[in-house]
């Protein structure tokens, strides 16, 4: 526990996962179980050569194509062998799992894990593989060079699988109700990357890798053994349904023209659906090249740029979820995550009616606390009415039951937009540790 | 506010509360939530001072008035419409009491107290403080923890302007300052 100046992540000890982002068009998650411990050692075991570093996957040339990485549950740590006296130094929501805080999360009623998906709420979810691949063609074979594997390791099982696609139009990232994505994300101090202009300062390493000082410039108390949580990480998992036609017409009642619906739109994101050009810097019109331009399009705040919400209103998502004013919080850095994810299920084509299929987006969280970064994240500025006494939700990641009101603030007299329904629904989530390479190594060794 | 709307800000309303602090256990990311009372949210934190540390935390009065009038909106975040600092013996030796008064429950923004304390150099005060965990600087958790279990709910709170948060206060006066400036313009 003391100072270190310039910390250095040590790279070949970290999984890829949350700091390389590879050409990846494709994705699956693979959701396993244990039935004996020895099979899931020997599975962690032969399974760890593949799992990329981030030394290595930074440096891997376009014919590499392959991006495994295994992080485990509580449960899944318990039955792998790590014994309770380590185990109890996990950290609280980590050890309860997040079905069992879906009250703090705001995951109620229709949200309810009772209602989640893939088994994911099952004491029997152990681990998850996480598996990129460039093209379809090389998912298919690792995913069936994986079942053969597993026809001779009857010790572990799948428990369900979820396949993640991006959707057209493939000419910029974004999810199913088509808002433009990936547009902030933290830099880490040590990586070499410079943070766009407006974007948090870098973080320090300990705010998403365990054993590194965080931004107090300590290393805070760790999960024990050492050897176990050096270089990992808490992912926090999130399923959410996306009601593709909901949201549609609902843009359609609040807006008569093309025009007027783009712009609702853009009030509940507080950017611009296909650009992400911020409201804060074009209220009026959206402006592709200004959305375009990481130079630019994170140049913003609203403490002094947009202090009532006149262009972006304090209800809507970014403002919640990045709130960039000093008066609303002084630890901005430190409530960061950081997010990997896609879309899954099939396009709903612009003039198609609903068709009822599961579609959405299913995402990991990175960070190092799960109740400081993550919880605090969806329970408070996604979830807390009281937030800014707005005596809302966030439009997108909060917990809407039934059709609610959103506050525009427009001059003279504010604007209500109505019949605001639940356009997601949370319909899985778990939590993870993503550990380092040689803690794989450690658990694949347990007796 | 919603309770606001519903009971009304001119009518005085108070409000006993059980035991335990709160009508229904809810779970909040640290333990059950406190509930808002017509006085708002709010702790009184008591803990019993280390032998000899008196001066030591009335010395501190100082820093924190020097602290709010170098940055005054230095503890904004924490939604406060009061702070008292409390030293007391009433025969079983030197106690201390931090009680406050703000808009949030006591949950929701604990890292973000923490955080300011350690900026301001307040968290120095309670390290004067039986109980207060000697790994404060790496272990949050055992901060919260200190909080939560020095802190004794009330059982009887009132409100003179029920459930109105600071914001809504400084908004009504702000209106007030506004409309006594268009009378003189109109002079």
């Amino acid at each position: 526990m003391f100072i270190k100046k310039n910390v250095m992540l040590e790279l070949e000890d970290i999984q890829h996962y949350l700091l390389t982002r590879p050409h990846a068009t494709i994705a699956q998650y693979i959701f396993i179980n244990f039935r004996t411990a020895e099979g899931g050692r020997k599975w962690v075991n032969d399974l760890s050569d593949i799992v990329g570093n981030v030394k290595t996957v930074m440096v891997a040339s376009e014919s590499d194509m392959r991006w495994v990485s295994l992080a485990f549950t509580f449960q899944g740590l318990r039955k792998l062998g790590v014994d309770e006296t380590s185990l109890a130094t996990f950290p609280e929501p980590f050890r309860q799992g997040m079905a069992a805080r879906a009250a703090i999360l705001g995951d109620i009623g229709i949200n309810h894990p009772d209602h989640w998906e893939d088994k994911i709420a099952s004491e029997d979810l152990h681990a998850v593989v996480i598996l990129f691949a460039r093209d379809r063609d090389e998912k298919e074979r690792c995913i069936k060079r994986h079942d053969e594997y597993l026809q001779d390791n009857p010790g572990v099982e799948i428990l369900s699988s979820l396949l993640l696609e991006a959707v057209p139009p493939y000419d910029y990232v974004h999810e199913h109700f088509g808002y433009r994505d990936r547009l902030t994300t933290p830099v880490i101090e040590g990586m070499g990357v410079e943070p766009t202009p407006g974007s948090h300062p870098p973080s320090k390493p300990g705010e998403f890798f365990l054993g590194y000082p965080d931004e107090t410039g300590l290393i805070p108390i760790q999960p024990m053994p050492e050897i176990l949580s050096k270089n990992g990480s808490f992912l926090a998992y999130r399923k959410m349904r996306e009601h593709v036609g909901a949201f549609r017409d609902f843009l359609k009642a609040n807006g008569k023209t093309v025009e007027e619906q783009e712009l609702v739109a853009a009030k509940l994101m507080g950017r611009w659906r296909t650009t992400g050009a911020p409201l804060v810097l074009c209220p009026e019109k959206d402006d592709r090249e200004l959305g375009f331009d990481d130079k630019r399009n994170n140049n913003f705040d609203y403490e002094k740029m947009d202090p009532h919400g006149y262009a972006c209103p304090m209800g809507s998502h970014i403002r919640r979820m990045n709130v960039r004013d000093g008066r609303v919080s002084r630890i901005m850095n430190r409530r960061l995550i950081i997010r990997r994810g896609g879309t899954y299920g099939p396009y709903l084509p612009d003039d198609a009616p609903d068709d009822g299929a599961n579609r959405g987006i299913a995402v990991f969280a990175g960070c190092a606390d799960i109740s400081r970064q993550f919880e605090f994240l969806i329970s408070v500025w996604a979830n807390d009415p009281e937030f800014l006494e707005l005596n809302e939700r966030d439009p997108f990641a909060g917990s809407i039951d039934g059709a609610v009101e959103m506050t525009i603030p427009k001059r003279p007299i504010k604007k209500k937009v109505k019949g605001l329904n639940a356009f997601t629904t949370v319909t899985g989530g778990a939590y993870f540790f993503l550990p380092g390479i040689k803690a794989l190594k450690y658990l694949a060794s347990l007796k | 506010m919603a309770e606001t709307l519903e009971n009304g800000w001119s009518t005085p309303a108070a409000l006993s509360i059980p035991k335990e602090g709160y009508f229904k256990k809810e779970e909040g990311r640290y333990g059950p939530v406190f509930p808002q009372t017509p006085a708002n949210y709010g702790f009184s934190v008591i803990a019993k001072v280390k032998p000899g540390r008196e001066q030591a935390i009335r010395d501190y009065g100082k820093t924190i008035e020097e602290a709010v009038k170098g940055s005054p909106n230095v503890l904004a975040p924490l939604k406060l419409h009061y702070l008292r600092w409390v030293l007391f013996d009433v025969g079983s030796g030197l106690h201390f009491m931090y009680q406050g008064i703000f808009d949030t429950d006591f949950d929701k923004y604990l890292e973000d107290a923490v955080a300011l304390f350690n900026s301001t150099g307040l968290t120095t005060v309670f390290v004067n403080l039986e109980g207060w965990p000697e790994d404060w600087k790496t272990n949050l958790n055992a901060v919260i923890k200190f909080f939560r279990e020095h802190h004794c709910p009330s059982f009887l709170e009132y409100g003179e302007y029920p459930y109105v948060s600071a914001d809504e206060v400084k908004k009504a006066l702000k209106l007030k300052a506004a409309f006594s400036n268009m009378l003189d313009q109109m002079q």
